[in-house]
């Protein structure tokens, strides 16, 4: 047998019918949903008089809609009818259909991206499925995971399977370590500053290469997470030792003799030597420096230190116009450098960056100072909450003038009202800095907890280096 | 779903590349049912509700426009349908782009939508004939997989045979795979066997 990618060996083990030689039916081990798309979902299912073919392999979590502030009121404190309505029809027909509910009062209840992995949903070799373009995030434990839209959840429940082109790799090997004050969103913002945002257009990313290899598994989910901002269709790491103990006791991972099972074939989940990618990227880790997005598309990045470019400097037209739409929208100047710009709000917290490895990043940053500027964390989950109060982190945020806030998708996408006033500028950990994606006219620049957790000390934009000195 | 076809209609020429699926669906109208004004909604309209007069899609020499050509990235981010559902929601049953979100554009075949990609140099072109000749008719021809219109073209396009069977037929995944239902349940045997703690 040729040496295969790791890719390839999950795709093979789920192919169960091949037409035209490419376009596969492959089979799904589990789809997460949330209550923004459920609705639309399930709809389309009962339209078609379909059933769900396995419920226990689907996982539905209360995330976009729940708000992050004050949750003792329960239910009917949610002040918008609509979202209150949608959030309970999650939590209520999943529960007749048999699904996995995760509901907003659930003291597992977080985001999606969180939630599963921390609770050994997750799994190596798994191919896992998301009414979300962030499902690439479980691809850092090792399993094919991506984005689907509401049609092909749809297909999925019915079928537990789904129609995909077979697999385009690419590998993108990072050398080297990354320098101190640099973090893994850094890098994989880096990576897409370098790439593009359709520099992964269709393709199965494998991240490998030492400064991966020596990333923990919450940074290996950041970076497998931004994997859709390349344009791919996922991002994954070969599962390792690493792997294997962060998943060891989770209450939905494999026990007793299943565990020795599992890891025996986990094991087996590498890339063979000689395998062939449709494209290898090598990056040198140690030249990767603390990153933000300055325009409206997630390659507008450049390192701190830097200069705003300059539109005239660029020769392709319809890039010039595109960077000089970004400059208007987002109010900034060419030459202006990046770290000064004042900003009017942070935001810590989502799928990318709400892990207590993220919590803990901050608040290294904010441990004894103080905000000047609105700021709110929110956890990724309650559990990553509960952690975080153990060791005292709340406090440390507290103390600081940041709001403490529950656990969902809050102002990534502001689906649940958590929004910026028109023309607000924020730092946020989230994953987009599109037009609009916070708020009508709201500009987000997207950065690493460490740079978010400097900015809202320093009031504008700045890293972890300018404030610990 | 509805068949595709041959569509010869108004184009219009939005030009821009990247433009996103928050753009084309803001994420706060996804908790209610897709309509009209949804596409591109903060792009057509101000902040109160009165449409923004130097947008393109607002002008009414492209009324009744049912293509829209685009630069590259047509589509990029989220999963959301809602970003392909506007589209016919206002009237658009196709998009031709330099390449698109990939899980856009496996949205659109869900859909009824067709996504074309051309090259570069094909879509300045009629680009350029678009903003020349406003309300000028592109031919997007599926059989044929062609794009014309009578003053520039033929511009061919590459489609997925499977894909192009379901657009030409008007049959979504599902029916598909109903002829797969004994398959499905050959291979749960050994898989489960083969991976308990799966189950």
């Amino acid at each position: 047998m040729p040496p295969q990618t790791l890719v390839d060996k999950i795709w093979a083990r789920h192919a169960i019918a091949v037409l035209d030689g490419n376009e596969t039916l492959l089979y799904v081990d589990r789809c997460l949903l949330h209550e923004g798309f459920w609705w639309n979902i399930v709809d389309s299912l009962k339209s078609r008089n379909l059933a769900i073919h396995r419920p226990s392999n689907i996982i539905a979590c209360s995330d976009h809609f729940v708000p992050t502030t004050d949750r003792s009121g329960g239910f009917g404190a949610i002040a918008d009818e609509r979202r209150r309505d949608l959030i309970l029809r999650l939590e209520t027909e999943g529960a007749e259909l048999g699904v996995n509910v995760i509901g907003m009062m659930d003291e597992r209840q977080g985001i999606l991206h969180v939630v599963a992995p921390e609770t050994g949903i997750t799994q190596p070799g798994m191919v896992i499925v998301g009414s979300d373009s962030h499902t690439s995030t479980h691809g850092a434990l090792g399993a094919i995971a991506f984005g689907i839209g509401t049609t092909e959840a749809m297909h999925v429940l019915a079928t537990e399977t789904l129609w995909q082109l077979q697999p385009k790799t690419m590998r993108i090997t990072v050398e080297g370590r990354l320098p101190k004050h640099t973090t893994a969103k850094d890098l994989i913002l880096s990576i897409i500053a370098r790439l593009g945002i359709d520099g992964g257009a269709g393709l199965f990313i494998e991240y490998a290469g030492p400064a991966i290899e020596a990333l923990t598994i919450e940074e290996r989910l950041t970076v497998c997470n931004m994997s859709i901002e390349l344009g791919a269709r996922a991002g994954t790491i070969a599962p390792d030792e690493a792997t294997f103990a962060y998943l060891a006791g989770r209450p939905q991972a494999p026990s007793g003799a299943h565990w020795d099972a599992a890891v025996a074939f986990w094991k087996t989940l590498r890339t063979d030597d000689g395998a062939k990618f449709d494209r290898e990227v090598r990056i040198d880790g140690a030249s990767v420096a603390p990153m933000a997005t300055w325009g409206t598309s997630l390659d507008q990045t450049i390192a701190l230190d830097a200069p705003i470019p300059d539109p005239a400097t660029e020769p392709e037209l319809s890039k010039r116009d595109a960077l000089a739409r970004s400059l208007v929208y987002m109010g900034l100047h060419p030459g202006q450098r990046l770290r000064d710009v004042p900003i009017d709000y942070v935001f810590i917290g989502s799928c990318t960056n709400g892990r207590l490895d993220d919590l803990r990043e901050a608040a290294a940053v904010v441990r004894g100072r103080h905000a000047a500027v609105p700021a709110f964390v929110s956890p990724g989950s309650r559990a990553v909450k509960r952690a975080a109060e153990a060791e005292g982190l709340d406090r440390i945020f507290l103390d600081a003038g940041f709001e403490w806030r529950d656990s969902g998708c809050s102002m990534c996408a502001g689906a649940n009202g958590d929004t910026l006033q028109p023309g607000q500028r924020c730092a946020a950990t989230s994953n987009r800095n599109f037009p609009g994606r916070q708020g009508p006219d709201s500009r987000t620049h997207i950065m690493s907890p460490a740079s978010a957790a400097a900015s809202a000390i320093a009031g504008h934009i700045a890293g972890a280096a300018q404030v610990l000195v | 779903m509805t068949p595709f076809r041959v569509l010869d209609a108004i184009a219009v020429p939005l030009g821009e590349s990247n433009v996103d699926t928050d753009q084309l669906a803001p994420s706060r109208f996804l908790m209610r049912p897709v309509f009209a004004e949804l596409l591109l909604h903060d792009r057509r309209y101000g902040r109160d509700g009165t449409p923004r007069g130097e947008f393109v899609l607002n002008d009414p020499s492209y009324a009744g426009a049912q293509i829209i050509v685009a630069g590259r990235n047509f589509g990029v981010g989220s999963s959301r349908e809602f970003a392909v559902l506007a589209l016919p929601a206002a009237g658009f049953r196709c998009a031709i782009a330099t390449s698109f979100g990939d899980i856009f554009a496996s949205n659109c075949y869900q859909n009824g939508v067709l996504p074309v990609v051309l090259p570069e140099a094909a879509i300045e072109e009629l680009l350029a004939i678009l903003r020349a000749r406003p309300g000028l008719h592109v031919t997007v021809d599926l059989p044929t997989q062609t794009v014309r219109t009578p003053a520039c073209g033929p511009f061919a396009f590459a489609i997925n045979s499977a894909r192009k069977a379901c657009l030409l037929e008007g049959l979504d995944d599902v029916a598909l795979t109903g002829r797969y239902r004994e398959a499905i349940a050959r291979f749960e045997d050994t898989y489960y066997r083969d991976f308990p703690w799966l189950a």
